[in-house]
């Protein structure tokens, strides 16, 4: 552990978990639609439901969507200044089984007219953990170097995407692979060791059947 | 040179170099993230930057989403300018500048985490009057931090700084533990003096409830804020005196983290027990949930 996760981080109040942690939320599902976001439903869950409006939960959440950092002095402001932009969002709240408390369901729309369903949660110290894509199970929370890859299920996608980040000398730390039916779509989650670069992202965009990667550098989430 | 997981160890590891205790938590940080010291005083360095920032922008009229708090910093500047403040102007200047922070954090402003946003206060309200009323440089304040950043990131590994874990005592007690130990590097005191410090500080403010109104980081957060950082000013004194802990740290510490595991979880952060049950606290809770 580091120092800097004691004496840090500089963040936009009141809670780590509720604002800082949301608008981490926000900048991820901002990552995993990819383009600019138009149009958000926010369903909040648990503590986020009860204690987020007090907490700026909302406003943190909106902010990260338009890829804000923690510490950014716009985060109370971001209603506003999502409204200049053309970003249009609404709140609900949703009831998750067996989710941590501090949860939100985020269902984005990028300018293309693409859409992600990104269920995370917050469980403190700004940290987060993505538990859902697409309404697929998944685990991933941002913090190491991490490739998601939306493909079609088809014998061989694996050895192929797996291929690309082993050329480029990337060692992976951790493989998950989850798919909704056979033959359906089948998310991959690679975390490495080193830095994505944005030549392993086109060239797993070139294999067939692969629809959508997202590549996730810490120190790199407001781009 | 090796790492320290106990306050023990971090003085053994600070004797055995012949270095300052700060010094040794800089460089085992460097070596375990792989930075500069340059690169690592930096960091520090903005870290007291963003304190100064948020005790300087600090604005009376702002309150929080909830209502529930705001002003109070102004209050307490006010008194202290009236010239009837009783307990003079260095601990008057702490209390106004926990009070600033914890409301700064409150109302959505930019704050240090430290350990977390809900104790934010609590090493500003120290280090920040005690370097002007003392007439020090910024880098005795950076060197300070270090050594708060240690013991903190041993009662992190040891017990805990999270209320929702361990209640209120691993964050404000955390806080408070950390801060002694800053206050004693401003007055350039042992390692040791360090430890006793820390130790009394943090036993001082053990089985404390997190027992928020509605949930939130405000009641009775923020000026509790104050009580940490007051109470660190009395344990570095003592330490400093000479005065030693009977319970070493690293012993305070584990009973910490055991009296957090023991407390019930309507007194871990859910707002279900305390001063958050309580018939008014229950009306702001309402209000806003």
């Amino acid at each position: 552990m580091s120092i800097f996760d004691i004496l840090g981080p500089v963040m936009v109040g009141p809670s780590s978990s509720h604002t800082a942690g949301a608008v981490r939320m926000g900048q991820i599902a901002r990552r995993l639609v990819g383009g600019e976001p138009v149009r958000a439903r926010i369903l909040l869950a648990g503590s986020f439901a009860s204690t987020g409006a007090g907490h700026g939960t909302p406003r943190a959440l909106v902010a990260g969507l338009m890829g804000f950092m923690p510490d950014d002095e716009r985060i109370p402001r971001s209603f506003e200044i999502a409204g200049e932009r053309g970003l249009a969002y609404e709140f609900g709240t949703v009831q998750l089984r067996d989710a941590h408390p501090n949860s939100a369901l985020l269902t984005v729309e990028n300018e293309r007219g693409e859409r992600v369903e990104v269920g995370a949660s917050s469980p403190g110290g700004g940290r987060i953990l993505v538990f859902s894509l697409d309404g697929l199970p998944t685990a991933f929370s941002g913090e190491v170097p991490t490739l998601i890859v939306r493909c079609e299920d088809r014998p061989g996608h694996v050895s192929r995407v797996t291929g690309v980040v082993a050329a480029q000398g990337i060692n992976m730390s951790k493989l998950r692979v989850e798919r909704d039916e056979r033959g359906g779509t089948a998310i991959m989650v690679i975390e490495c060791d080193q830095r994505i670069p944005y030549k392993v992202k086109m060239a797993i965009s070139a294999i067939e059947g692969v629809r959508k990667v997202t590549r996730l550098n810490p120190g790199e989430e407001s781009k | 040179m090796s790492d320290y997981s106990s306050v023990s160890q971090l003085l053994a590891l600070s004797e055995a170099a012949g270095l300052p205790l700060w010094k040794t938590v800089q460089i085992t940080d460097c070596a375990e993230q792989n930075m500069s010291e340059a690169d690592s005083w930096a960091k520090m360095a903005d870290m007291l930057a963003v304190m100064k920032s948020a005790d300087a922008g600090y604005d009376r009229r702002q309150r929080s989403l909830s209502g529930l708090s705001g002003g109070d910093g102004g209050k307490m500047e006010d008194y202290l300018a009236s010239g009837r403040a009783v307990s003079g102007p260095l601990v008057g200047r702490m209390i106004a500048a926990a009070l600033k922070m914890g409301e700064c954090n409150a109302c959505m402003k930019r704050i240090v985490a430290a350990p977390t946003a809900g104790a934010c206060g609590v090493l500003p309200a120290v280090l920040l009057p005690c370097g002007e009323v003392l007439g020090l440089p910024d880098e005795k304040l950076i060197e300070a931090l270090y050594a708060a950043a240690g013991f903190g990131r041993i009662i992190a590994g040891k017990a805990s700084i999270s209320g929702a874990q361990s209640g209120c005592q691993a964050e404000i007690g955390s806080a408070s533990a950390m801060a002694s130990a800053a206050v004693v590097q401003l007055r350039d005191g042992t390692g040791r003096q360090m430890a006793n410090a820390a130790a009394l500080a943090l036993k001082s403010l053990l089985g404390l409830a997190c027992d928020p109104v509605g949930g939130l980081v405000e009641v009775p957060c923020i000026k509790r804020n104050v009580i940490g950082a007051v109470n660190a000013l009395t344990a570095a004194e003592m330490a400093l005196a000479g005065i030693e802990s009977r319970i070493p740290a690293d012993e305070v510490i584990e009973a910490m983290g055991e009296i957090g595991d023991m407390m019930p979880s309507s007194l871990r952060e859910t707002a279900q027990g305390g001063l958050a049950a309580t018939e008014t606290g229950r009306k702001w809770g309402n209000g806003n949930g």
